[in-house]
């Protein structure tokens, strides 16, 4: 493991993604921030701008329209990185499976590290695949 | 198909990146607004031609994740609509206060994004600590934090366990006892007032040309809910009342929603009481539905969401159009953001309170310089109108 | 009921009453513009939506008025036959029209004379043109495939 890589370990910052979610994942990662969940304790920052992140959480069915711009963010994100598809839709779909305006599941799109089921996952399901995450990168 | 749920501004304060706006301006005043939607456009009336009526109620649950009951009871009173069947006693109680119990966590919701935007972060904090015990309610009623999936045409799917009841009433409880707490240091800080009094009104006229509904219709004196209107579930059995202000600027809009927090968590009481009491079926069968054509509407916590599906006798809708409450009020912008200060644009574009699902871009572009402000731009300016305004009143 | 049908007359050409608050209107497209200033304005009814529909032989466009002080909603139904896909835009009485007519358009080929923007609203900017996804018939989905977006290797 590289020195980039323990660095990440010291604290994420993460960036949010929204690609035509139903905006229930969305609420529950800003959910984190509340004082009952309260991520920033353990450094786990959500950033303005995805030139800061070190993580991209990445929620929705990837909507047609998105498609350019999530290659963008990608582009835009400085190495290492690590993509977290975030609740059912990025998976595969969820109910919207089939849809014309999908562009396919995320990881048709770009590369994905780590996947968290749920529609929408608990706010401690978030945590624990992050959790689960720092786990590999040790 | 097209869902069209409306798109609007990010309000999230994380959305993606910048473009977002498209403000024309000159100096410090908008002079004109653009929406660009489609990015949440998930062809959603499509696939309800695909799917069986009962799976549509699944499908439509998840068009927002925060109103999330709100579609399925538009829905399900359209199908009923159409079978002419009439849902069981506790069935309408139960889905009452499943609307109801939503409609205050929407509202909390929203007061914490509406402090966040002014600058007052700790209200935001707060407002959203208050909402998690709803949403344990919601856990430990239905099943899910969100999505609860309790209703299918004909009645709910679920009952309530009533052994929950007294940890409800008394979670509601201190919901409403720090609520009052909140609003009465909200209308006491004159920083606060003068960022809200006046700003972003929306007169009745152009209440009706755009077909506004909710709150935002409410907060301008127009005394529409189809709760009342036009009753269903079990609003024609409980005793409340509609809220409304007179003035339609940000502040009764603020202050429509508080009101309708209170009166929500007393239906929601009223509710446990009338459940104790009616027992009996929850569901009531629908065999088939027969070829004709339904209309369903529900006033979610945003205003009125519209269903309108037709049937050829066939197992799926062969036509399901859903016109959520943000696609009318987002053209509302029109009207209340030319004239008014860049600082406040933010502010009033979150009042009508879109849903964040129905969200999409609205770019800022200045006509002279081309300047391209993000939603990040406009927070920082409503922020530092909040800032001056403290300096100026000594707080 | 009987008011409609008296103030009306022969524009109206069928009046159905599904349940005593879903009441269904038939005119004639040419009568629209007449027919919606009675209910928008005389009547004072709140223009909720309108949906287009591809009834495989023609089209239909249903809009829908609430008259909240009763809790009923009328129904106006209007055919547009296939092969002359035009009606009359109603932003000029209803400015709240604009979004709902670009809908329609965007997603069933129905063109509105008279609205002021009528482009898509809500399909992506590299949507085919000429394809409604609305539709049933040739205009339709049919299989559209996919793009293969490129795969960025981390």
């Amino acid at each position: 493991m590289g020195w980039k890589e323990k660095i990440l370990k010291r604290s994420l910052w993460v960036y949010h993604l929204a690609t035509g979610p139903c905006n229930n994942c969305d609420i529950e990662i800003l959910d984190l921030l509340t004082p009952r969940h309260d991520v920033e304790r353990f450094g786990i920052k959500l950033v303005g701008s995805v030139r800061h992140a070190d993580v991209l959480l990445v929620t929705g069915i990837v909507n047609r329209k998105c498609v350019p711009r999530v290659l963008r963010i990608y582009d835009q994100m400085p190495a290492p990185k690590v993509v977290i598809a975030v609740g059912a839709c990025p998976m595969g779909g969820c109910v919207f499976k089939g849809s014309y305006n999908q562009a396919g599941p995320l990881d048709k799109i770009i590369p994905v590290d780590l996947y968290i089921p749920g529609c929408p996952p608990k706010p401690e399901a978030i945590i624990a695949g992050i959790a689960k995450l720092l786990e590999k990168l040790k | 198909m097209a869902k069209a749920v409306v798109p609007i501004g990010p309000y999230h304060p994380l959305q993606e990146e910048p473009e977002h706006f498209l403000l024309t301006v000159e100096g410090e005043k908008v002079v004109d607004v653009e929406v660009h939607i489609g990015y949440n456009h998930r062809g959603i009336e499509k696939l309800a031609e695909h799917k069986s009526w009962q799976q549509v109620t699944f499908l439509v649950a998840r068009i927002c994740g925060i109103c999330s009951t709100s579609h399925p009871i538009a829905y399900c009173n359209a199908v009923e609509n159409l079978c002419r069947v009439e849902i069981p006693e506790r069935a309408k109680y139960i889905r009452t206060l499943v609307g109801e119990l939503e409609r205050i966590h929407s509202h909390l919701l929203w007061l914490g994004l509406a402090g966040h935007f002014l600058g007052y972060n700790t209200v935001w904090m707060w407002v959203w600590k208050w909402r998690e015990p709803i949403l344990d309610i919601f856990e430990a009623l239905t099943g899910n934090r969100n999505h609860y999936d309790m209703l299918l045409p004909g009645g709910v799917r679920r009952d309530l366990n009533e052994e929950y009841f007294p940890w409800v009433r008394k979670e509601l409880g201190e919901v409403k006892k720090n609520l009052e707490m909140l609003s009465k240091a909200i209308l006491d800080d004159p920083v606060i007032i003068s960022r809200l009094k006046g700003i972003g009104v929306l007169t009745q006229e152009d209440v009706k040309n755009y077909g506004a509904v909710g709150p935002t219709a409410r907060a301008s004196g127009v005394k529409i809910d189809v709760r009342k209107d036009d009753p269903y579930a079990a609003y024609d059995l409980i005793r409340w009342e509609v809220a409304t202000c007179e003035n339609g600027d940000l502040l009764d809009k603020v202050v429509v929603r508080i009101l309708e927090i209170f009166e929500s968590i007393k239906m929601v009481e009223e509710c446990m009481d009338a459940l104790e009491k009616v027992k009996g079926e929850i569901m009531a069968t629908i065999k088939e539905v027969p070829p004709g054509e339904g209309i369903g509407h529900h006033e979610a916590p945003r205003g009125e969401t519209f269903h309108y599906v037709r049937s050829d006798g066939g197992s799926s809708p062969i036509r399901h159009k859903v016109r959520a409450p943000t696609y009318v009020n987002l053209p509302t912008c029109k009207a209340t953001l030319p004239g008014s200060q860049l600082a406040d644009a933010i502010i009033i574009l979150a009042s009508i309170d879109p849903c964040y699902c129905c969200t999409e871009r609205v770019a800022v572009v200045s006509d002279r310089k081309k300047k391209y402000l993000t939603q990040e731009d406009l927070i920082k300016l409503s922020w530092e109108k909040t800032e001056r305004l403290r300096r100026k009143y000594g707080r | 009921m009987k008011e409609i049908k008296e103030r009306l007359g022969d524009k109206l050409l069928n009046i159905y009453e599904h349940t005593p608050n879903r009441i269904y209107l038939d005119i004639k497209r040419e009568d629209l513009k007449e027919v919606v200033e009675y209910f928008f304005l005389e009547r004072d009814m709140r223009f909720v939506t309108a949906s287009g529909i591809d009834g495989r032989k023609e089209m239909e466009i249903l809009y829908h008025f609430s008259e909240d002080s009763t809790g009923k909603i009328y129904s106006l139904r209007v055919k547009i036959p296939k092969d002359d896909l035009k009606i009359d835009s109603l932003t000029s009485l209803i400015k709240g029209a604009e979004f709902i007519e670009r809908e329609i358009f965007e997603m069933l080929g129905i063109e509105f004379t008279g609205h002021p923007n009528l482009t898509r609203l809500l399909l992506a900017e590299d949507w085919p043109e000429g394809i409604y996804p609305l539709r049933r018939d040739e205009k339709g989905i049919r299989d559209l495939k996919e793009r293969n977006w490129e795969k960025k290797n981390g």
